[in-house]
């Protein structure tokens, strides 16, 4: 079992970390260009929904990136100590998203959020001790 | 911002909380009846497809995906996800009062500083609307135009 003095065990949660972002903010861009999910439903059916998500680029690359990060995560889990692996990649992504999400989808990411992902990243830190 | 957050989409954030927490706590049991899995067999997380707490991970995050999908096509990432993370406290909690672990002073540090902030994004706006763009869906170009008409006039 490796640990954190490991340098593999950071790039590991690294690579977690970009592969999630990547995926969170391509899914994110590509259900705000769909629009709203619901009124798709209701207006075309679930296929027609389905549909215009399957159609969509910017999803299909966001499913590649979280299906590389769910399986890298996987890994990282086999041989790395859970309790550091899961609770840091899921804290630094919530950082990296407000990052990504502020530049790339130009969401306005004011104080109050900035002081939630703060917040709930320090928190899922110090609950998975 | 505007917020646009009905009851129906507060289960939709519920069931996002409920889904990943419960698979991600699944693929974990499942994951640790494995044992560690070699880069130069990658193949043998293949196996791990016939673990019934994976199977029921995978199937529960399935659901966490189609939940997710549809918050973020009504509500902004940096919204969604500081929304849902109470799925962390939920799980703390459980460990607590239902398996009766022990819970450390960090642990309810930790608990508290989540619902500070999920407490502080859910009260403000859940949206940021940009310049209409073209939808992707044909169908819907025209609502949305003459929703745009709608607000000009």
């Amino acid at each position: 079992m490796k640990h954190v003095a490991d340098p593999s065990v950071w790039l590991m949660i690294g690579t977690i970390v970009v592969l999630a972002t990547a995926g969170d903010v391509s899914l994110a861009g590509a259900m705000r260009h769909i629009g709203d999910f619901d009124d798709i439903r209701a207006h075309s059916g679930m296929i027609g929904a389905i549909r215009a998500v399957l159609k969509n680029f910017r999803f299909l690359f966001g499913v590649l990136c979280m299906a590389l990060s769910f399986f890298a995560l996987l890994f990282a889990l086999s041989w790395a100590d859970v309790s550091l692996v899961a609770p840091a990649s899921a804290a630094l992504t919530f950082v990296t998203n407000a990052f990504a999400a502020k530049w790339i989808l130009k969401e306005n990411v004011d104080r109050r959020r900035w002081f939630a992902a703060v917040c709930v990243c320090l928190g899922v830190l110090l609950i998975s001790r | 911002m505007q917020s646009t957050l009905t009851f129906r989409r507060y289960l939709v954030l519920v069931a996002i909380m409920l889904t990943a927490s419960f698979g991600d706590t699944f693929l974990s049991i499942g994951m640790r009846q494995i044992g560690p899995v070699s880069i130069h067999h990658l193949s043998s997380l293949l196996l791990a497809m016939r673990i019934p707490w994976v199977l029921a991970g995978v199937a529960l995050l399935m659901g966490f995906f189609a939940a997710y999908l549809t918050a973020l096509s009504w509500a902004d990432l940096t919204f969604v996800l500081p929304a849902t993370s109470f799925g962390y406290v939920l799980i703390a909690l459980l460990s607590k009062f239902w398996l009766h672990d022990p819970v450390s002073l960090a642990r309810w540090a930790g608990i508290l500083l989540i619902t500070l902030g999920v407490g502080f994004v859910t009260r403000g706006p859940s949206y940021t609307p940009h310049a209409p763009t073209e939808p992707a869906t044909p169908v819907l170009a025209g609502q949305a135009s003459a929703q745009a008409e709608g607000d000009l006039s």
